[in-house]
């Protein structure tokens, strides 16, 4: 069995994605290296899913490529967790075990030492759809490492859940990060980005405005855009 | 049977006639609610997934063909089986297997379309994670047949309604032979042209007890695997 | 697991309800006959008398006449018995029959309301009932199906020198339906139809209607029995037909005839061994 080849780094050239006549990525350059978290932070509207969503390779851009370590076609080590996760009609266990990769589909330890890494040990045998929202999210997490994903993209992963769970899922997060995996995560929340990211990239109507390490943008963003919009302002 | 009982007294008092109608009207209604469920499922669901020239047509089709005429289907079919038709060699006609054959015919397209609508509203939902897990084409049929198994056994219940109801395929199929085709529609349809109307009514409440009964059955056992699995 | 358990269950219900079907259709025909018939009950009482004797299943199709005859034609019938001696004598002469055998005969009746709008309650004469009605058009069923009933119905109206084609009107109704839906029909017109006499004796449903007009000889009802030619048919069960022939012209299977009764009356004269019949 040969290698499998890196998905990173992703280079996202010259990329605009139209729909009809609303642009939404407009003419985007960009390139996700291995390293601490990139975050994708922007207003609503500004791109911020579309932009992940093209990186996850689940949406062709209209203009411009898209490439994962040189090729056309790559994904295949990548997962992806989403705001609203959906979850199979079956248990939380059953939900992880779907995910393994074809060759340790009836792996009952990796499923057990998954569902121990997210913390859902004891709801292994739960229905997945009768799970609260912050569990459901922890289980979405559970089945995309049971890809044993080289990038993990994440969009607004906690927007619908409450602190608690929020926190649970940025301890997750971090510990993947930890374990090498590279984490790409949208979020509208400035205080999320602020304990998650390495580096911090900014969206406008679908533009990027700045790109910087994380420590740097939120010291001292380089342009008014970025500090009006840490300041709270409302850019229309 | 007896002209003058009544169908409840031949209910209550367990007439074997009856009940051996009433089992082959059960039998042959119920396989082929099967066989369109075991063939109709992927169809449908395939329909709904897959992308080609013609997928439109094809859905309007189906949808149409739901309506389709017992009559007709009996028609074709008894000419495919005669004797001096195609398959008259098998020497199915005026039996059993050739009244289910006909009858899941008749059905197919109502399992089909049905599924057809439920794994394309579950595709919409699933679409994003199937695809970002990878999941190929054969296994994403598979798993939302299976998540959709609720929706689906609505699919088989209007299937089996439809097949248990209709009097025109039998009929001409299997020629309500006493005592080895007859089955409750045929019954109630020669009970009314011999002019026992009170026993053609009879016939028909017992008739419709037992769908509903099979409903009942059948939504029981849903809503137990809803409130477990979610 | 239990799936499991289900469909092993289904499919040995199958093979048990299947298989023993199948079994019995080794000693068994398919009698293609017409709906009167079976409507009269006679089927009920002979053909467990014929199996009691001699072990065969008789499988009745009723349809009506035309389609029993195009049933035999198809090969999808062992044998034919119906009652339209010209069709029935065709079938024979177009090879697809053995040999025509006379049987029984009933007698057909012409049945109307007890008000008797037409004014022919106690003719004898069906030519000058016929001519009255169609005069007087007064409601009219047909059978409209060319069955054996139907065939005998378009006779009369020829006997009685009436053109049907050309003088029917809206007082003439064709339903193309078997008899018991003719008399029900007939009933809740209040109009006239012709039936057999069998039917109409069993018939549950006869409201306001009585025998209008019987008797006359031109209403005399012959029925006919054919073995399915095998030289067109190979498949044909002949020897079992065959039985089941000889069975219903012999004296035992013309008494058990004789002896179908409702209310005490003889539905059936057997006549086999009549000439010319």
């Amino acid at each position: 069995m040969r290698a499998p080849s890196s998905e990173l780094p992703i280079a996202i050239e010259g990329v605009s994605l139209r729909n009809r006549d609303v642009t939404i990525i407009d003419d985007i350059s960009l390139v996700v290296t291995s390293g601490p978290p990139t975050i994708v932070i922007g207003p609503n509207g500004s791109g911020k899913s579309t932009l992940i969503r093209l990186g996850m390779g689940l949406v062709a851009p209209t203009s411009g490529r898209v490439s994962w370590g040189g090729r056309a076609n790559g994904g295949e080590r990548c997962a992806m967790v989403f705001q609203r996760p959906v979850m199979l009609r079956r248990t939380a266990a059953a939900n992880v075990a779907f995910a393994l990769r074809p060759g340790e589909r009836n792996h009952r330890a990796r499923v057990a030492a998954l569902l121990k890494q997210v913390g859902l040990a004891d709801l292994a045998d739960r229905p997945a759809r009768l799970m609260s929202g912050g569990e459901q999210q922890r289980l979405a997490l559970a089945r995309a490492l049971a890809r044993d994903p080289e990038v993990l993209f994440l969009d607004e992963p906690t927007a619908s859940l409450d602190p608690a769970s929020t926190k649970a899922v940025e301890d997750i997060v971090q510990t993947i990060a930890a374990a090498g995996v590279k984490i790409v995560m949208a979020t509208h929340d400035l205080g999320q980005a602020r304990r998650l990211a390495g580096d911090v990239v900014l969206l406008m109507r679908g533009r990027v405005v700045e790109r910087t390490a994380a420590n740097a943008f939120f010291a001292q963003p380089a342009t008014p855009e970025a500090a009006a919009f840490l300041r709270g302002d409302l850019i229309i | 049977m007896p002209d003058s009982a009544s169908a409840l007294s031949l209910v209550l008092g367990g007439d074997p006639t009856l009940y051996a109608i009433v089992r082959l009207s059960l039998i042959i209604s119920l396989s082929a609610a099967l066989l369109a469920a075991i063939l109709g499922f992927p169809l449908g669901a395939y329909l709904a997934l897959a992308r080609f020239p013609g997928r439109a047509f094809l859905t309007v089709l189906v949808s149409a063909f739901m309506g389709l005429p017992p009559v007709v289907v009996g028609l074709a079919v008894y000419l495919m089986l005669s004797r001096s038709g195609p398959l008259g060699f098998l020497n199915l006609l005026f039996t059993p297997p050739a009244m289910i054959a006909a009858q899941t015919l008749l059905v197919l397209p109502i399992v089909v379309a049905l599924t057809r609508q439920t794994v394309e509203d579950l595709w919409i939902e699933y679409r994003d994670e199937l695809t970002a897990m990878r999941v190929g084409p054969l296994r994403r049929v598979v798993t939302l047949l299976w998540d959709a198994r609720f929706s689906l056994v609505t699919a088989f219940l209007a299937g089996f309604g439809r097949a248990a109801a209709e009097v025109g395929t039998v009929m001409i199929v299997g020629g309500n032979i006493e005592g080895f085709t007859r089955t409750m529609t045929t019954a109630i349809a020669l009970e009314t042209s011999k002019g026992d109307l009170p026993l053609a009514m009879g016939l028909g409440l017992v008739l419709i007890v037992i769908v509903v009964v099979v409903n009942a059955l059948a939504w029981s056992a849903r809503r137990v695997g809803e409130v477990r699995a979610g | 697991m239990l799936c499991r358990r289900l469909i092993l269950a289904l499919a040995f219900t199958s093979a048990a309800t299947f298989g023993g079907a199948a079994f019995a259709q080794d000693q068994s025909i398919v009698v293609a006959s017409t709906t009167s018939t079976q409507d009269s009950g006679l089927f009920g009482h002979i053909l467990p008398l014929f199996k009691q004797k001699t072990g065969i299943d008789v499988k009745v199709i009723s349809q009506g006449t035309g389609q029993a005859l195009d049933t035999g034609r198809r090969g999808d019938a062992d044998v034919v018995f119906v009652h339209a001696k010209a069709q029935e004598e065709k079938f024979v002469a177009e090879g697809f029959g053995v040999a025509r055998h006379p049987v029984m005969y009933n007698d057909f009746i012409l049945v109307g309301p007890k008000s008797n709008p037409a004014g022919i309650k106690g003719s004898r004469d069906i030519a000058a009932a016929l001519k009255t009605i169609r005069d007087k058009q007064v409601p009219f069923v047909s059978r409209g199906d060319k069955s054996g009933t139907h065939s005998a119905e378009l006779n009369l109206w020829k006997l009685a020198n009436i053109d049907i084609a050309r003088d029917k009107g809206t007082w003439y109704r064709e339903i193309g339906q078997g008899m018991g839906a003719a008399l029900n029909t007939a009933s809740s017109m209040n109009g006239y139809v012709l039936s057999d006499r069998g039917t109409w004796i069993s018939f549950k449903n006869p409201g306001d209607l009585e025998i209008a007009v019987e008797g006359d000889k031109r209403l005399f009802n012959q029925y006919g029995i054919i073995l399915v030619n095998p030289a067109r048919h190979p498949h044909v069960k002949k020897e079992l037909g065959q039985k089941f022939i000889d069975w219903v012209l012999s004296p035992e299977g013309q008494k058990a005839i004789a002896d179908y009764k409702i209310n005490g009356q003889q539905l059936f004269f057997p006549n086999a061994s009549a000439q010319g019949a």
